[in-house]
């Protein structure tokens, strides 16, 4: 959600932060808020997101969920760094759900996705420490009655430098809550950074190597049951019947759970559950869609191609521009049905009370599931406690909260705590589906060569009307269009947006890289086609239209040249290179793969350079960076599912593979110094991926893929 | 295989599950060009369907050929790869995940073959897949053994080969065909799958005949 | 009735049906849950346990097949030589993210090092591909196998 980024910016540039700073229970309490010029004087409204008690651990209020992207490490080191802690005197807790006082700072609400966590949080975490750190000084000098000037903090301490006289922040909070609260401290210069850009363990993992990380699915309150579920197999399609007495009759299944649109088993335990829902001979109203196929769908999007378009971006005389250069590349590039497939499997446990409901779960979207569970209960929303665990991957799956609404209707009917446990065939077939894309991409060339003209069609959903309306203008999804006009230089150029939604039930969401990875492979297939039909070096060809994009020619350089580019390959082999503008960072890719006689393809390297701004830590950067390519990878082999019978075919790793240990190639990852602001790392990895590997494969084939996955093309005699 | 299609309206016609073969990452499977075709139905003809055949060698051949709707269906020959990887399913795709079956044809420490076939077949209901197959000393079959691109009369002659059957006699080979428990889990292969055609009796009696009538073995 | 479960050398009685997948009677009915769901049809390997050192995928091994085998769960392998120096690596070469996979990568590596000390790339491969990371940590896992493979004194070395 680049789009977001923009949007955001502006709107960040607008702001300013509020800190204000009370004592609460004993402890300093330090609130960063931000407040827009008309709301300034308001600060009546308290959000804490630092405790500094007496004793003990500084605690960190991480309004953002862990799932597996650093946010736990990135924001501590923003806050330590400028607080003057070690790392290890500070414990991130996750925040209650709760928009209104944990809203992201550039979205609006309490989400965790559109790699915004970090650039949201930049200004406000660090200017926080700085406040704190600022008052805990002021508080010890007053103690001692020294000039503050004349003492410094580090480590948790304020030392009066001359005298060597040392006190400890939790001593300090008394007297720090009752002095005036600066506003504007002075934030540290890059260069006296201590903690910012150095390499430092993460702090979440050591639990994840014992077992002892507690995800959704670990979730144990006291007495509780555990559900298996089966959702209408066809979108839309309804409960038509069912004899609960099969299931009734394996050991340990206490209830049979009927739902308008699904059927839940509830046991003392997942195998008696998955048991019994097994042994269920499930009668199913299909529905409307009851007759759907992919081939259907396939062809609604390609006719989609010719439908009514609105201008998303133009600049300079696209019509003028093409009427005068005929020569060009027109392509068509097609994007198939996508799951996300997290590793922990869709599941929510919840308790409905008469007084209250409680929901354990791993949620990008903790308020919008508060709310949900509310809505369902007709429970005050301040009843609904939401205890968000680690998320077993997210992806964008969770930042859609469709599985608490399932989960919270089947604990309706039952008695005391459940664990509505979605099988990984359930996950695959009742998905937020990356839906099917399709681009047409014109690039018409002047006489040396190089586009005067860029026209790119985009077919797609329009998602963001239903999840984040902000993002959705004038009948355009921002997101669904980022990138689309590429990063190049180039005259003239227009981005036309065709809304093609999916069929009515199909619930259609966020995937990692959003819009950018729709966009590119048609942006860097197109640009590859425009650089063979000009004869110029693809990568010399991108050079010299990124005159006016100085980091991004960068990264292209960098990873160009640490790939070997332009030294023979090898036989049977070729590289090919994507660019991407996005997330606020600049990401360059070079793949190179191997095809054999017989068709068989194998991806031997990929090499990436990214200029991501300011670097928090470097370590996650990279993690962040191989695991999108590792993602994209997936997808761009082996993602696409299908529908036959209004129903998803594929539904586990059998039949919708992923990459494997064996098949993932060398990934070399190298990041270009910066001091400017921090830009997303969690999706810039992904999009590029495809394409690289498509313009890989033509430079070692000939053959020019244009959808996707690579498993569907036979590349056998190239 | 359907041939990529660059500007038609539906690229995708192919079926995932064949698409998915061509390509295949780090595993060769060379299945397009396997000799040995599974049999087309679940029957199985008894020694007595044989008996016109006059002449000994001919009818051996042609009880050997009827032998082999079991020993080249999926539920044997997946196990009696080209290569030291099993195959699966009856279009016998790479298995998923890739094993390295190893010169003891039971996998490595760390993902060996009891790491997910155990003692008998552990059905999976409500999975697509049905159930993992099971059976006591689940394992591969020696490299000598490799039937998948072999022709039945290659197959044949290596399995009358001591230096390649594991030095089995006739007999022995007759013995381990009809009573062997891996062998007979064939006709049992859990929820599923498609049992070998006919019995493991039948199967005997036809192994037992080919041998009496000289173990001829088809060209 | 009940089956008798020795689970990181201590009993538990566990009255399920014969066909329960162990993985189940492990997290819902002993209570330990570090041992994770990943496909239920031994695809993932996320939920790797040892039985009698072997590495098993527990959705697929019953309960009545586990018998009276020494399981071992990611929750008792730090306390192994072996799987103490497995976390240790998976902690040195920053491997986790999301971390939902790791403990059956982690047992399936501590089987792996466990009976082959110093494996080969093949050997890391043939093992660690039965195990699905959607995170992307193979290269890291890879680096980490390697540390160990290399022995005491290793340095972090680039990746692979």
């Amino acid at each position: 959600m680049s789009a977001f980024a923009r949007i955001g910016t502006a709107s960040l540039s607008r702001r300013t932060f509020l800190i204000s700073v009370v004592l609460a229970g004993g402890s300093l309490v330090i609130a960063p808020r931000l407040v827009g010029p008309a709301q300034a004087a308001d600060a009546t409204a308290l959000t804490p997101f630092i405790r500094i008690p007496p004793a003990g651990k500084i605690e960190l209020v991480i309004a953002s969920v862990e799932m597996g992207q650093g946010v736990y490490m990135g924001l501590s080191t923003l806050l330590a760094e400028e607080l003057e802690v070690r790392l290890n005197q500070i414990v991130a807790v996750a925040a209650p759900a709760d928009p209104a006082r944990y809203a992201h700072p550039m979205l609006g609400d309490q989400i965790t996705g559109g790699s915004v966590t970090i650039r949201g949080f930049w200004e406000p975490m660090r200017q926080a420490g700085a406040t704190a750190r600022s008052m805990l000084i002021a508080a010890a000098a007053d103690e001692w009655g020294v000039a503050p000037a004349t003492c410094r903090a580090e480590a948790g301490e304020v030392i009066h430098t001359a005298s060597g006289r040392r006190l400890a922040y939790g001593a300090l909070v008394d007297k720090a809550a009752t002095l005036p609260v600066p506003q504007g401290v002075a934030l540290k210069p890059a260069s006296e950074f201590q903690l910012i850009g150095k390499p430092a363990r993460r702090i979440d993992t050591p639990a994840k190597v014992n077992g002892s990380a507690k995800f959704g699915l670990d979730a144990r309150p006291a007495e509780a049951k555990f559900a298996a579920i089966a959702i209408c197999p066809t979108f839309g399609g309804t409960l038509q019947s069912v004899d609960e007495a099969p299931a009734l009759k394996v050991k340990g299944v206490r209830k049979v759970v009927r739902l308008s649109d699904a059927v839940a088993v509830v046991a003392d335990h997942t195998g008696a559950a998955r048991k019994g829902l097994a042994a269920l001979d499930i009668a199913w109203n299909r529905g409307a869609n009851g007759d759907l196929t992919i081939g259907e769908l396939e062809r609604s999007a390609d006719a989609a191609l010719d439908g009514t378009a609105r201008v998303a971006f133009d600049q300079g005389d696209v019509d003028a521009a093409e009427a005068r250069h005929p020569r060009g590349i027109e392509a068509i590039y097609r994007l198939p049905i996508l799951p996300h497939t997290t590793m922990e499997p869709m599941n929510c446990t919840v308790h409905v009370r008469p007084d209250g409901c409680d929901v354990w779960v791993g949620t990008q979207v903790a308020g919008r599931a508060r709310q949900a569970a509310a809505d369902l209960t007709g429970l005050p929303v301040e009843k609904v406690v939401i205890h968000n665990q680690f998320l077993g991957g997210g992806f964008g799956r969770r930042l859609d909260h469709d599985v608490v609404i399932m989960a919270v209707r089947v604990a309706q009917q039952v008695d005391g705590p459940v664990q509505v446990v979605w099988s990984r065939e359930e996950d695959v077939r009742h998905d937020s589906y990356r839906y099917l894309n399709r681009s047409r991409i014109d690039i018409r060339l002047g006489p040396d060569g190089m586009p005067v003209s860029w026209r790119h069609r985009v077919v797609g959903p329009a998602i963001m009307a239903r999840f984040l309306p902000v993002l959705f203008k004038d009948g355009i999804d921002l997101d669904i269009v980022d990138a689309a006009e590429s990063p190049y230089d180039v005259a003239s150029k227009r981005v036309e947006f065709v809304r093609h939604e999916a069929p009515d039930g199909m619930l259609t969401g966020n995937w990692r890289g959003v819009g950018p990875t729709r966009n590119a492979p048609a942006v860097e297939g197109g640009i590859d086609e425009a650089a063979h039909l000009a004869g110029i070096d693809p990568v010399e060809y991108r050079r010299r239209l990124l005159g006016n994009n100085p980091r991004m020619k960068a990264v292209l350089d960098l990873a160009a040249d640490h790939a070997g580019w332009g030294r023979d390959p090898g036989a049977e082999r070729g590289r090919g290179v994507a660019l991407l503008s996005a997330f606020g960072s600049f990401a360059a890719m070079v793949a190179q793969v191997h095809v054999r006689p017989d068709g068989t393809l194998k991806v031997e390297r990929i090499v990436a350079a990214v200029d991501c701004g300011l670097v928090v830590n470097p370590d996650v950067l990279r993690q962040q960076v191989e695991s999108g390519i590792v993602y994209g990878l997936s997808a761009a082999l082996y993602g696409r599912l299908t529908i036959e019978q209004g129903a998803i075919v594929e539904g586990n790793f059998d039949d919708q593979p992923v990459l494997r240990m064996n098949e993932c190639p060398l990934i070399d990852v190298h990041v270009m110094a910066s001091a400017e602001a921090p830009g997303g790392i969690g999706e810039l990895g992904t999009p590029g991926v495809a394409p690289a590997l498509m313009n890989a494969i033509f430079a070692a084939t000939g053959k020019r893929l244009r959808s996707l996955p690579l498993a569907t093309t036979d590349l056998r005699g190239s | 295989m359907r041939r990529f299609q660059e500007v038609s309206g539906v690229a995708f016609a192919a079926c995932a599950a064949e698409a998915l073969l061509a390509v295949t990452l780090a595993v060769g499977s060379g299945l397009a060009d396997d000799k040995i075709q599974p049999p087309a139905d679940g029957t199985l003809k008894g020694v007595a369907d044989f008996q016109s055949i006059g002449e000994p060698s001919a009818r051996s051949r042609a009880l050997f050929t009827e032998a082999a709707k079991v020993i080249t269906g999926p539920r044997c020959i997946n196990c009696h790869p080209a290569t030291r990887s099993p195959t699966q399913g009856d279009d016998r795709h790479p298995h998923r995940p890739p094993i390295q079956a190893g010169e003891s044809g039971m996998g490595v420490a760390g993902l060996n073959c009891h790491s997910c076939h155990r003692f008998k077949n552990t059905s999976l209901p409500g999975s697509r897949v049905g159930s993992i197959p099971g059976a006591e000393h689940w394992l591969l079959a020696p490299a000598s053994m490799a039937w998948q691109g072999l022709t039945l009369g290659e197959i044949c002659r290596q399995l009358k080969d001591p230096a390649r059957n594991g030095g089995r006699s006739l007999a022995d080979i007759h013995k381990h065909m009809s009573t062997d428990h891996l062998v007979a889990w064939a006709w049992q292969p859990g929820a599923g799958r498609r049992p070998a055609p006919g019995t493991q009796e039948v199967f005997g009696a036809l192994i037992e005949a080919w041998i009496a009538t000289g173990a001829e073995c088809p060209s | 009735m009940a089956y008798s479960l020795n689970v990181n050398g201590k009993n538990y009685s566990v009255d399920v049906d014969a066909d329960t997948p162990l993985l189940w009677a492990l997290r819902d009915v002993i209570g330990l849950t570090g041992t994770k769901f990943g496909c239920g049809v031994a695809q993932c390997g996320a939920c790797t346990v040892h039985l009698d050192g072997q590495a098993v995928r527990s959705c697929v091994t019953t309960v009545e097949s586990a018998g009276t085998a020494a399981i071992m769960t990611i929750e008792a392998v730090g306390s192994t030589q072996v799987g103490n120096r497995v976390q240790q690596a998976w902690l040195e070469q920053e491997v986790v993210q999301c971390g939902y996979c790791q403990s059956g990568q982690i047992m399936s590596a501590t089987a792996l090092l466990n009976e082959n000390p110093s494996p080969s790339d093949d050997d890391i491969d043939a093992v660690m591909s039965g195990n699905i990371c959607r995170c992307g940590t193979y290269p890291r896992i890879r680096a980490a196998i390697r540390q160990i493979a290399a022995g005491p004194g290793f340095h972090r070395r680039r990746l692979r």
